[in-house]
């Protein structure tokens, strides 16, 4: 959702970084477009206001460090003062209660409660262990309790028997006993939402925070509202009290804006981000990831989690040993086409590489989409089991079959086949080197890969001076500056337009991709 | 349910106004209050105009259109002493200059049986709630209203659709969840032309504007329709939250760009400092603006008329 604010401030701060001396119209420039940039993200006024007052104070006649440009040092405090301003800690959801313990979703209607509640109970359930039930209090809209029914059917948590006619406070009392009766470790309140910032509902979500008696009062918002923002989550503030803020929609090309003023307003740490509409697209917030997200400074660790959480562990090891042996058959590389698919696709994935934001356009233009794994996939499922463990069979007329039932072109079998050996023969050249498993993992995945190369990091390193140390170490199994994912495009973002062009030899990575340099 | 359905005759212009005056009263009494305090006793001065600016964006107006409107409030009249009802009647003005071309009515063409209307949107704007209502607004008027419940991937969608056909009286063409919306859209579209429906409405699953699988789904409803009937959707409706800010831009984009939008229908008008994105959206792409709704009954759901929201807005009382 960041990546139009980033796309922005990294042009601004871009050309002051250029500078060798600042002079104050210089500042005042910078302010100016920040400040306008900050707008257009639907960052509400009054802390725009805030924020440039801080920026300016700090700029003009700012410390310069030896061997900094000023222009580094604007950067450095533009950084600083977003994380700031979206709170520098992450704050996990606190279960730390006597059980049951409730927690109460609140918010505007269509801003997502319902599908949060069943993504924070999934998480609560399979990540944390904790019996939950969720209960809606919803008796107005039609069908929203219903809806939260089969929500919890799909994510494997019990909701609360609809019994029609109670009132949300009842069903909040009802709840609370059903939660106690029923050993459960965490009950969901959902409340309803309305249109607006009503009286009802506000004196609604009173009565039910008295009954019940909340350890978590959580905010539901969408990260694409406008300037509204401040007004909704400092009306629920005060009326309703809350702990904490959930954004959702942050997958949408939104900028972010409601996230700074929300934050900024109310104090609340923005406590999860919902990511998409698939229910195990919920994450924890991390400022200063974020921070450096809106800065296009790519998030590299949050991919490294992703990755770590989604890869099934003992599959990625069983490949990882095959690997080691210098056995990689094409049942090998379609689990990994299918690992990156569930990490959200090549475009999911790329979302959180450095320096991808500025270069978007040119992807996007490339037509580099997520149907290239699904192809592959299918490819492979079209051939036999033999055919699978030993691709050398593949001659001309299996690969006409598999081409027809794949509804794919011969080219692109043989393309896809050229990847598979290229990277069979990497594995082997590097099977005899001892690394920790994720690191074979990893390289397993030519996502090792998502670390930038080495110039890239020095590059990085000279951009954000002294913010370095909060900069997330890679995990020690990590290589230290592995091949570039994918293929050309983990390189310095000057070589992307050519997506797949310059071949580099040997590499793992996806650079041989069917579809990647071809125009479609 | 809750829906209030209290006035349904065509005399309740005056309780629409007040509604809307109502609904739209606090980014109004925000923009009122701080213009007359800017106003009081000032000559108008490039400050002056840079408050109003600032006012503007506050209720989303976006920083271009808010410039341009102060910037045309400003216009040939520094230095001179103004009241604040005087400033008011400007902003209406120039708002109403910029919305008027935006406020066309949705037209039920006769001579297409069914007139299909498609309904699109990202998640959660209101599209299966505006269904309801535009429904019950067409049955009203007399005509014989098909709902297609094409939203196959949200819980709950069908049966919330199904409660809103049984209110309006409307036959409901659903699949099982998860069923492929195209074929679904499909087989509503063939009954409907069976059933010598007058107007078919189509409800799709909420898609972010940014997803292109999705996108690419919405498309496909459209190309399965026109298999059937060339000419269908005769409408395509992009339901907008206001309480989205700037991105309502960049949803108008991609909906018109995938699926031909037609027109807009803008929800949750109502109760917070909001409203200026629809000026936004008129300035930037030239869309009839057909309904807006400003309350959460069925009644609430009502033609766009540029001067009078413009006059809310400002909060000209009349």
């Amino acid at each position: 959702m960041f990546e139009a604010l980033s796309d922005k401030l990294s042009g601004i701060l871009d050309r002051l970084t250029r500078r060798g001396a600042l002079t104050g119209a210089d500042v005042d420039a910078a302010a100016r477009e920040v400040r306008r940039a900050l707008l257009e993200a639907d960052v509400a006024l009054d802390v725009v206001r805030t924020f440039i007052d801080k920026l300016r104070q700090r700029a003009v006649g700012v410390e310069v460090v030896k061997s900094v440009t000023p222009g580094q040092m604007v950067v450095k405090i533009v950084h600083d003062q977003l994380i700031e301003t979206l709170g520098a800690t992450t704050d996990p959801i606190d279960l730390n209660a006597p059980a049951p313990v409730p927690i109460m979703l609140v918010g505007l209607q269509g801003s997502g409660k319902t599908t949060t509640a069943a993504k924070i109970a999934r998480r609560l359930n399979e990540q944390m262990r904790r019996k939950t039930l969720m209960a809606s209090l919803d008796v107005r809209r039609p069908a929203a309790m219903e809806q939260l029914a089969v929500l919890g059917r799909q994510v494997g948590v019990n909701t609360l028997p609809i019994v029609t006619g109670q009132t949300p406070v009842q069903i909040a009392r009802r709840a609370m006993e059903a939660g106690r009766l029923g050993g459960y470790d965490v009950v969901l309140l959902d409340t309803a939402g309305r249109t607006t910032l009503d009286e009802a509902m506000m004196t609604e979500a009173a009565e039910v925070k008295a009954a019940a008696s909340p350890h978590e009062v959580l905010l539901v918002a969408d990260s694409l509202t406008g300037q509204d923002a401040v007004n909704l989550a400092r009306a629920f503030d005060q009326r309703v009290g809350l702990t904490g803020i959930v954004l959702t929609r942050v997958d949408g090309d939104g900028r972010g804006g409601a996230a700074l003023s929300m934050r900024a307003v109310t104090g609340k740490p923005i406590k999860l981000i919902g990511t998409g509409e698939k229910l195990d697209a919920l994450e924890d917030f991390h400022p200063a990831r974020i921070a450096d997200r809106i800065l296009g400074m790519g998030d590299i660790v949050s991919l490294v989690e992703k990755a770590a959480a989604t890869i099934d562990a003992e599959k990625a090891m069983r490949t990882a040993e095959r690997m080691r042996k210098g056995a990689f058959d094409l049942n090998d590389l379609k689990e990994q086409l299918e690992q990156m698919q569930k990490m959200g696709g090549l475009g999911g994935l790329m979302g959180m590489l450095p320096g991808i934001a500025r270069i978007k356009n040119q992807i996007a233009a490339a037509n580099l989409d997520d149907k290239i794994l699904k192809r592959q996939v299918a490819i492979i499922q079209s051939m036999t089991t033999e055919e699978r463990r030993r691709p050398d069979i593949l001659k001309a007329s299996r690969k006409k079959r598999v081409a027809a039932g794949s509804g794919a072109k011969v080219e692109e079998i043989n393309r896809l086949l050229k990847m598979h050996r290229g990277m069979a023969d990497m594995m082997k050249a590097m099977g005899g080197a001892k690394r920790g498993p994720l690191a074979g993992l990893a390289n397993a995945l030519g996502m090792g890969a998502g670390m930038p190369s080495a110039e890239e990091m020095a590059k990085l390193a000279e951009k954000m001076p002294g913010s370095l140390p909060n900069r997330p170490q890679l995990p020690s199994g990590m290589p230290a500056a592995p091949p570039p994912f994918p293929g050309a495009l983990g390189g310095p973002p000057s070589s992307l337009p050519g997506l797949g062009g310059p071949k580099r030899p040997g590499l793992p990575g996806l650079g041989g991709f069917p579809g990647f340099g071809k125009k479609k | 349910m809750n829906d209030s359905t209290t006035q349904t005759s065509g005399d309740s212009r005056q309780s629409w106004w007040r509604r809307l005056r109502g609904g739209l009263s606090r980014t109004s009494s925000a923009i009122t209050a701080a213009i007359t305090d800017l106003i009081s006793k000032r000559k108008l001065d490039a400050g002056v105009v840079e408050e109003l600016e600032e006012l503007l964006i506050r209720a989303d107006f976006g920083v271009d259109v808010a410039g341009r409107i102060a910037g045309a409030v400003g216009e040939g009249r520094y230095d001179k002493i103004i009241s604040s009802e005087e400033v008011k009647a400007i902003l209406a003005a120039e708002i109403e200059k910029i919305l008027v071309p935006a406020a066309r009515p949705l037209v039920i063409d006769g001579a297409s049986r069914p007139f299909v209307i498609l309904v699109a949107g990202v998640n959660g704007s209101g599209k299966t709630t505006t269904i309801g209502k535009l429904a019950s607004r067409f049955s009203r008027e007399g005509r014989q209203v098909m709902l297609a419940a094409g939203d196959t991937f949200r819980a709950a969608a069908i049966e919330q659709l199904k409660i809103w056909g049984e209110r309006t009286g409307s036959p409901v063409i659903a699949g099982a969840q998860g069923a492929d919306a195209a074929g679904l859209v499909f087989r509503a579209l063939e009954a409907a032309r069976a059933q010598a429906i007058d107007v078919l409405i189509v409800d799709t699953a909420g898609r972010l504007q940014t997803k292109a699988g999705l996108m690419g789904e919405l498309q496909k409803i459209v190309r399965v329709m026109k298999k059937l009937d060339p000419a269908a959707p005769h409408a395509v409706l992009l339901v907008l939250d206001a309480t989205i800010g700037q991105n309502a831009l960049s949803q108008v984009r991609e909906f018109l760009k995938v699926a031909g939008v037609t027109g807009l229908v803008m929800t949750k008008l109502d109760g917070t400092a909001r409203g200026g994105i629809l000026v936004a959206i008129a300035t930037e792409y030239r869309l009839p603006v057909h309904f807006i709704g400003i309350g959460e009954g069925v009644d609430d759901l009502a033609p766009f008329g540029a001067r009078e929201f413009a006059q809310a807005l400002a909060g000209i009382e009349r």
